[in-house]
């Protein structure tokens, strides 16, 4: 292992933990989803984002260089130290949040894996190469769904679009390039996720249209996760989340 | 879950292929509002472990079966007519596999 490379850490933490928050806002359906199929599908996704969080930290842990792993991370910090973005750690809401959320960012993370996926970091362009084939069958069954609710009864259409307009303003985080990580792109280290953002729009809008779903005209975009500045759901969320962890500290299973 | 969206949405009869040059063989049912959405849950439910390389679902409506009183005409008539079984040829040696 190289010396330690604090920005790469927090990168690394950015990739984590937008994955390990919307894993376990994922999980929370388990035994509520509208029917045992999607429940099961729901869970295999959840599983899919917690496996890629758990790859992702244990790689950060090994760049910090400061004794941390993967647990120690997820369950041991505490929300002003977390990096995702808001829009992950929004609470689940009804069926057409959750859905409409798992497309937003599934779009966002397949383009983003596909540009990690050439890191010159070796560990983190074998994480993105295995994630990338998850997230096209996240953004499938999700953006699927879209096009069915939206497109579906009045009320179904009613609940995706209100869920478009909750979950808009908060999509411009996943495009604002944190500035502490400029030499790492410029190493070709990590993406700069400004770039994704035309091939992002246009792909949205094309599931969208179909859905008969119209993206809110707000330009005014919700921002802060990235600097550890969050909401109140990401508290509430992490007490669960970290109780059993936290409560018996070191302990196996 | 409620059982209302189990009344509504069909029934789709999963198929899969565990290797290459296999047969398709049944795994079990789903319910979907249509095909690609079947296939999606078919995934999720029969073949998230590695258990198939390709799937086929099928409206579980379109299967036409043989019912339990067909059992006597269908089936029973084939075990005393001991000549339609292949076991009075010699099989030649150096046949291993037939």
């Amino acid at each position: 292992m190289t010396a330690p490379n604090p920005a790469f850490f927090t990168a690394l933490a950015r990739l984590g933990d937008d994955r390990l928050v919307l894993g376990h806002r994922t999980s929370e359906w388990c035994g509520h989803a509208p029917i045992l199929e999607e429940d099961i599908a729901l869970a295999n996704i959840a599983l899919d984002l917690i496996g890629q969080a758990n790859l992702l930290l244990q790689h950060a842990g090994a760049v910090e260089g400061a004794g941390r792993d993967q647990d120690a991370l997820a369950f041991l910090r505490d929300a002003m130290d977390f990096r995702n973005v808001l829009l992950c750690e929004l609470p689940r809401g009804d069926f057409a949040v959750t859905i409409t959320r798992h497309f937003l960012h599934g779009l966002f993370s397949v383009l983003q894996w596909e540009a990690l996926s050439r890191s010159t970091d070796d560990t983190l362009a074998g994480i993105a190469a295995k994630a990338l084939k998850e997230s096209k069958y996240h953004v499938r069954h999700a953006g699927e769904w879209v096009i069915r609710l939206g497109d579906g009864t009045d009320e179904s259409r009613r609940r995706a679009q209100d869920a478009l307009n909750l979950l808009w303003p908060y999509t411009g985080e996943l495009f604002m390039q944190p500035a502490d990580e400029a030499g790492l792109v410029a190493a070709g280290l990590t993406a700069d996720v400004s770039q994704l953002e035309p091939a992002w729009r246009a792909q949205a809008d094309g599931v969208l249209q179909r859905a008969t779903l119209t993206p809110p005209a707000t330009t005014w975009m919700q921002r802060g996760g990235r600097d550890g500045r969050h909401t109140e759901h990401l508290g509430h969320m992490l007490a669960e989340m970290q109780i059993v962890a936290r409560s018996h500290p070191g302990a196996q299973w | 879950m409620s059982d209302a969206g189990e009344r509504s949405w069909p029934l789709w009869e999963v198929f899969g292929q565990e290797g290459d040059g296999e047969a398709h063989q049944h795994m079990g049912s789903v319910h979907a509002c249509d095909a690609e959405q079947a296939l999606q849950f078919a995934r999720d439910v029969y073949a998230r472990r590695n258990e198939a390389i390709s799937l086929w679902v099928v409206p579980s409506a379109a299967i036409t079966a043989s019912t339990p009183e067909d059992m006597g005409p269908f089936f029973d008539p084939a075990n005393d007519k001991a000549y339609r079984h292949p076991q009075f040829y010699k099989v030649p040696k150096g046949v291993k596999v037939f």
